[in-house]
C-alpha cells in the first residue's frame, strides 16, 4: 500500500528537524516520573505561576469583571471588588468591540494598542505609532510570524545568539530557513562581540546564505545578560551596515537584578542614533505579559512594535494576520493593565506595588542565592544571572561522565541532567538545548522556586553533584574538556 | 535594498488571501470613520457588519454560566469569600472550584501541558462520548487557541511542497485557501452543487482526485466543513458515509471542520460528527486518519474573543502524535481560559443542575433567533430579482447567487475588480451593508455570489432587508441592458 499521508515518512520534514527542548526528552522524563509519584520541581520553563507566585490582585479582578460583564450591575459587586477595578473594567469594556467574546481588529483593540505605544513613548523618550503595534497570543505567535515573513528558503539566514532561546531554532527549521549563529562569550559575563557577528555572517556568505535579520534576546535568555548601551549601538550599526533586521526579543525588561545595566531598549538606541540608522534599520521589538512580575504565562498575551517596515510589508504582516482573525481579547486587556498601570492615589496602587515590588526583589535575591550556589561547586562555572528568569551554569564534566554518557547513547548534559532529575527530582533543560561551544556542556534552570525552598534545592543539587563527580571522576583536579 | 521589503519576503505571504477582513471591510472601516466625523454625509448612518462570524460584536449575549465560571476561574481568591455566593450561583461556583482542582495550584496563570489540561480534556473527551456513542481519548486532544491555529499545524505537517495537494470544497472558508498558500502546496478543488442545496458528491471527489494525480499532486486529506461555510449545508449521514469510504480507500486524511456543529436550522437534518460515522461504519484507528476541529467561536456561545477550540487527532501512530505534541509544544500552550471555555462548551449545565433552566432558555433563545433570521435573510434574497438563495440550513452564512448583467459585469472589468466585489463595494456605498464577495470563498467559474451572516440583531433585519432590496432594485435598473 502506498504511503498514507500521515505516516511518518510521509510528513512534512521540516517539522521532524524542529527540536524544542523545553518541552522535550527531560521534560518528558519528569513527567513521567511525577506521574510514578515522584516529587518534581519543575524548572525547565520560565512559568513562574507554576511554582507559586501568584497573579497581581489587581488585573485578575478587573478581568474577571470583564468577563461577567452583569455583575457591574450587580449592587453588590463593591463587596468583592474595588473600585478602580470597577473602574478599569469598563474602561476596557468600551475599548472592545461587543465585549470579550468578539473578535477584535486583527492587530488588536486600538485603544489597548494605544496605551501600549504611549508606554513605550513614556519607557523610550521617543513616540511609537499605535498602528505598527500588533498584539498576539504571546511574544511566541509574534516571533513565528515575522520570520515565516522573512525566511523565504533555506538560503535565508537569520542570526541567532548561541545559546538561544530555542523557539527560534524551531522556527527557523519549521520555515525551512537557515539559523546563522553567532556565540556569546562565556568568559565575557555571555557577552556580544561584534567580531563574532563579523565572522559569522561572512561565513554563511561563503556558504551562499543571504543572510536577512538578526536576533538579540535582552535581558538574554537562557544566560541572563543585559546588553549595555554601547553593545546595542554596535548591534545597529552592524545592522546597518550589513542590511539585517533586527528582532529584539524584550520579554524580560522587567527582569533587572543588578544596577550597573538597566534594561535599555533597541528602539530607544536607535533612535537616539539619528538617522540614517533610526530611519533606516528595520526593527522589530517584541514584549509579553507572560514574564516580568506579572508571569500571566496561561493568558498568551505579547505584542510586537515594528519601526522602519515599509507600509506594504506591514500589509502583508496584517494580512496574515487576518487569518488567525484576532489575538484573544482577555490577553489584550492583561496587556493594556500592564502598559498603564495604576498609579500613586488609586485605590489598589499599594497592593499593586507590594505585590510587584515583593515578587522583584525577591526574583532578585533568587538570582543571587543560585549564583551562588552553583559557583560553591568545584566543577561548576556560573555566570551571574543579571536579568531574565535563568541560571545557565557550565557543568565541567569528566571524561569517565561523557564516555558513560555516549554508552548510554545520550549527549553528556543530557545524561547529566537525567541523573540529576532522577536522583533529586530537579527538572531542568540541558545546555545542548540551547546551543553551547562543542564540548562545553551546561544546564538551564529557572529561578522560580519558591524562596524557603532555594536552599534546600541548591543543597540537593550540590550533593547529587559532589556524588557524580565522585562516581565518575578519579581526580582531585579538572580540566575543562 | 530594505531587508524586509515585498520583494524580499516570502513569496507564500504574498500569495495568501484572507476576504473576511480583506479590501471591503477597510473600506468599511474608512466609511465608519467618515460617518463619526462628518455625520449626514452618506444615506445610512451606520455600518451593518454582515462579514464575519462574530456574533457577540453585534450584540449577541454571552452564556451567563460560563461567564460566571470563566469570571471565577480568573479570580479564584474569590471562591472562598461569603459574598461570592451571593454574586454567583451555586452550580458556577461548583463548576469553577472542580475546574481549579485541575489545575496545578490552581494557577491558571501558568503554562499548561502543550496539548491542554488533562482534566479538561477528560470533560471533552466525555462530552464527545456522549455526543456521539464512541469512545473519546483525552490524549488525542490538543487545545489550541481557536480552530484555526489546529488547522494551521495540521496544513504544516501534512504540505512538504507545491506536489502536495489538499482537497477543499469549493465554495470553502478561505482559512484553508490561505493556510494552503502560506505552507506552498496546492489546493484541489472539488465542487459544491449549488443546484442539488449544495451537495457533497463522492464522484466529484473521485473525478478531482484523478485529475490532481494525472498533473503529478499528491493528494494528503479531504476537508469538510459540515455544517458548511459558507454554503449552510448540513451533511446527511449516508453522503458522509461515501466520504468516508472515499478516504479510507484514497488514504486520505479526512480533515473534519465541525465547528458549526451546534447550529443547525432544520428539524429533518442532525449533525453527525466524521468520527462517529467512521465509528458506526466499524472503521477503527487502522482504517483512517480523521481530525475533528471544534471552536468556542461559534454555536451559541459565540466566544469569538477568546480563541478557544481543539482538535481530536485519531488513526495515526505514535510518532505522529509526537510530532504534533512537538509542534504545540513550541507556542508551550493554548490560553487558559479559552481552555476552560471548550471544556463548558462540551459540558454545559445538565438537567437538575441550578443553572439549567436559565442556560437552556438563554441557549434556545439564541439558535431559534438565528434559524428565524436564517429564514428571513434566505427569503429575503429569494425575492430579488436574478438571486437565488440556497437554505441556511445550519452554520451562520448565506451564500446567494447573483446573475450580475452584463453591463454590470463589463463595469467591474473597467474598475479591475471582480463583478461581486463591485457589486459588494456598491451595495457598501449606498447602504453601509458590508458583504463579502463569493471570490473570497471561490464559486464555479462564471457564478457570482455573496456571504452574508445571519448574525445583526432580529431588530436589525428589517433595516437590512429593506436597505439591500431598494439597492439591488435600482442595481439591476442600472445596468439593464
Amino acid at each position: 500500500m502506498a504511503p498514507r499521508a500521515l505516516d511518518y515518512e510521509s510528513l512534512n520534514e521540516n517539522v521532524k528537524k524542529v527540536q524544542y527542548a523545553v518541552r522535550g526528552e527531560l521534560y518528558l522524563r519528569a513527567s513521567e516520573l511525577q506521574k510514578e509519584g515522584k516529587k518534581i520541581i519543575f524548572t525547565n520553563v520560565g512559568n513562574p505561576h507554576a511554582l507559586g507566585q501568584k497573579p497581581l490582585s489587581f488585573p485578575r479582578q478587573v478581568v474577571a469583571l470583564c468577563q461577567a460583564p452583569f455583575l457591574l450591575d450587580d449592587p453588590n459587586v463593591g463587596l468583592l471588588f474595588p473600585a478602580d477595578a470597577i473602574a478599569k473594567a469598563k474602561h476596557y469594556l468600551a475599548l472592545t468591540a461587543g465585549g470579550l467574546g468578539a473578535y477584535s481588529d486583527s492587530r488588536g483593540m486600538p485603544g489597548v494598542r494605544k496605551e501600549v505605544a504611549d508606554f513605550i513613548e513614556r519607557r523610550d523618550g521617543y513616540p511609537s505609532d499605535p498602528e505598527l503595534i500588533f498584539l498576539t497570543d504571546g511574544a511566541s505567535k509574534g516571533v513565528m510570524q515575522i520570520l515565516n515573513t522573512i525566511i523565504r528558503g533555506e538560503s535565508d539566514g537569520v542570526l541567532v545568539p548561541v545559546p538561544q532561546y530555542p523557539l527560534y531554532s524551531a522556527a527557523i527549521s519549521l520555515f525551512g530557513g537557515s539559523l546563522v549563529p553567532y556565540y556569546l562569550e562565556e568568559t565575557e559575563n555571555w557577552g556580544l562581540d561584534v567580531n563574532n557577528l563579523r565572522q559569522s555572517v561572512a561565513q554563511a556568505r561563503y556558504k551562499g546564505i543571504t543572510v536577512k535579520a538578526m536576533v538579540i534576546i535582552n535581558p538574554g535568555n537562557p544566560t541572563g545578560q543585559c546588553l549595555s548601551e554601547s553593545n546595542l549601538r554596535e548591534i545597529l550599526r552592524f545592522c546597518y551596515q550589513e542590511n539585517l533586521a533586527l528582532l529584539g526579543d524584550e520579554v524580560y525588561q522587567q527582569n533587572i537584578y543588578q544596577d550597573e545595566r538597566p534594561f535599555i531598549s533597541a528602539r530607544k538606541v536607535m533612535m537616539g542614533m539619528g538617522p540614517p540608522i533610526s530611519k533606516e534599520v528595520q526593527l522589530v521589538s517584541f514584549h509579553t505579559v507572560s514574564k516580568g512580575y506579572w508571569g500571566e504565562c496561561g493568558q498568551r498575551g505579547g505584542y510586537f512594535e515594528m519601526t522602519n517596515i515599509p507600509p506594504k510589508t506591514v500589509d502583508e504582516i496584517y494580512k496574515v494576520a487576518s487569518v488567525s482573525l484576532s489575538p484573544n481579547v482577555p490577553a489584550q486587556i492583561f496587556m493594556g493593565l500592564m502598559v498603564n498601570p495604576l498609579k500613586p492615589g488609586d485605590i489598589s496602587y499599594e497592593q499593586f506595588i507590594r505585590e510587584s515590588k515583593g515578587v522583584l526583589e525577591s526574583l532578585r535575591r533568587r538570582a543571587r542565592m543560585m549564583t551562588d550556589g552553583f559557583n560553591s561547586c568545584k566543577n561548576v562555572i556560573c555566570n551571574f544571572t543579571e536579568g531574565a528568569m535563568y541560571s545557565f551554569p557550565q557543568i565541567q564534566l569528566p571524561p569517565k561522565a561523557i564516555e558513560a554518557a555516549k554508552r548510554a547513547g545520550k549527549v553528556p548534559d543530557v545524561f547529566y541532567c537525567l541523573k540529576l532529575l532522577e536522583a533529586t527530582g530537579i527538572s531542568t533543560v540541558p545546555g545542548s538545548g540551547f546551543g553551547q561551544k562543542d564540548g562545553v556542556f551546561h544546564l538551564r534552570t529557572t529561578i522560580l522556586p519558591a524562596e524557603e525552598e532555594m536552599p534546600e534545592i541548591m543543597d540537593s543539587f550540590k550533593k547529587f553533584n559532589n556524588e557524580f563527580m565522585e562516581q565518575y571522576d578519579d581526580r582531585s583536579g579538572y580540566s575543562r574538556m | 535594498m530594505a531587508s524586509v521589503s515585498l520583494d524580499t519576503i516570502n513569496p507564500k505571504v504574498l500569495k495568501c488571501e484572507y476576504a473576511v477582513r480583506g479590501e471591503i471591510v477597510t473600506l468599511a472601516q474608512a466609511l465608519q470613520e467618515e460617518l463619526k466625523s462628518k455625520p449626514g454625509s452618506h444615506s445610512f448612518d451606520e455600518i451593518l457588519y454582515c462579514n464575519i462570524g462574530n456574533p457577540q460584536s453585534l450584540g449577541q449575549p454571552p452564556i451567563t454560566f460560563f461567564r460566571e465560571v470563566l469570571a471565577l476561574c480568573d479570580h479564584p481568591s474569590i471562591l472562598d469569600k461569603s459574598q461570592t455566593r451571593s454574586l454567583f450561583s451555586a452550580d458556577a461556583i461548583k463548576r469553577a472550584r472542580q475546574i481549579l482542582d485541575q489545575i496545578p495550584g490552581r494557577a491558571t496563570g501558568a503554562y499548561s501541558h502543550s496539548q491542554g489540561i488533562k482534566g479538561l480534556r477528560d470533560t471533552i473527551a466525555a462530552g464527545i462520548e456522549s455526543r456521539d456513542g464512541f469512545a473519546a481519548d483525552p490524549n488525542d486532544i490538543f487545545l489550541t487557541d481557536g480552530a484555526s491555529p489546529a488547522v494551521h499545524l495540521m496544513m504544516q505537517l501534512l504540505i512538504r511542497s507545491e506536489k502536495d495537494g489538499i482537497l477543499c470544497p469549493i465554495p470553502q472558508y478561505p482559512l484553508y485557501s490561505a493556510s494552503i498558500a502560506l505552507r506552498g502546496g496546492t489546493l484541489v478543488p472539488y465542487y459544491l452543487d449549488e443546484a442539488a442545496g449544495w451537495g457533497l458528491e463522492v464522484s466529484e471527489l473521485k473525478k478531482q482526485w484523478a485529475d490532481a494525480k494525472s498533473k503529478g499532486i499528491t493528494p494528503r486529506a479531504l476537508v469538510v466543513i459540515n455544517p458548511g461555510n459558507p454554503t449552510g449545508q448540513v451533511l446527511a449521514e449516508n453522503n458522509q458515509r461515501g466520504i468516508v469510504d472515499f478516504c479510507k480507500k484514497e488514504g486520505l486524511v479526512l480533515l473534519a471542520d465541525e465547528v458549526y456543529q451546534e447550529n443547525v436550522y432544520v428539524p429533518e437534518k442532525k449533525f453527525h460528527s466524521f468520527k462517529k460515522v467512521a465509528r458506526s461504519m466499524g472503521y477503527g484507528e487502522k482504517d483512517i486518519s480523521v481530525v475533528s476541529f471544534q471552536s468556542v467561536s461559534k454555536g451559541y456561545y459565540g466566544e469569538c474573543g477568546k480563541r478557544g477550540g481543539y482538535m481530536e487527532v485519531t488513526g495515526f501512530g505514535p510518532e505522529i502524535r509526537e510530532q504534533i505534541y512537538k509542534l504545540a509544544s513550541v507556542n508551550l500552550c493554548s490560553n487558559i481560559s479559552g481552555q476552560i471555555l471548550s471544556s463548558l462548551v462540551m459540558s454545559p449545565p445538565k438537567v437538575g443542575d441550578e443553572s439549567y433552566e436559565s442556560f437552556s432558555a438563554e441557549k434556545d433563545g439564541i439558535l431559534s433567533s438565528l434559524a428565524r433570521r436564517a429564514k428571513t435573510l434566505e427569503d429575503a434574497f429569494n425575492t430579488l430579482e436574478g438571486v437565488t438563495c440556497n437554505k441556511a440550513e445550519g452554520a451562520m452564512y448565506l451564500f446567494p447567487c447573483i446573475s450580475l448583467p452584463e453591463k454590470a459585469i463589463k463595469a467591474a472589468e473597467a474598475v479591475k475588480t471582480t463583478p461581486d466585489n463591485f457589486y459588494c463595494r456598491r451595495l457598501l456605498n449606498a447602504t453601509g451593508i458590508v458583504f463579502v464577495p463569493g471570490s473570497g470563498f471561490r464559486q464555479a467559474p462564471g457564478t457570482w455570489h455573496c456571504r452574508c451572516t445571519i448574525l445583526p440583531q432580529e431588530d436589525k433585519i428589517p433595516a437590512v432587508v429593506s436597505r439591500l432590496t431598494e439597492f439591488h432594485r435600482s442595481f439591476m435598473e442600472e445596468f439593464r441592458e
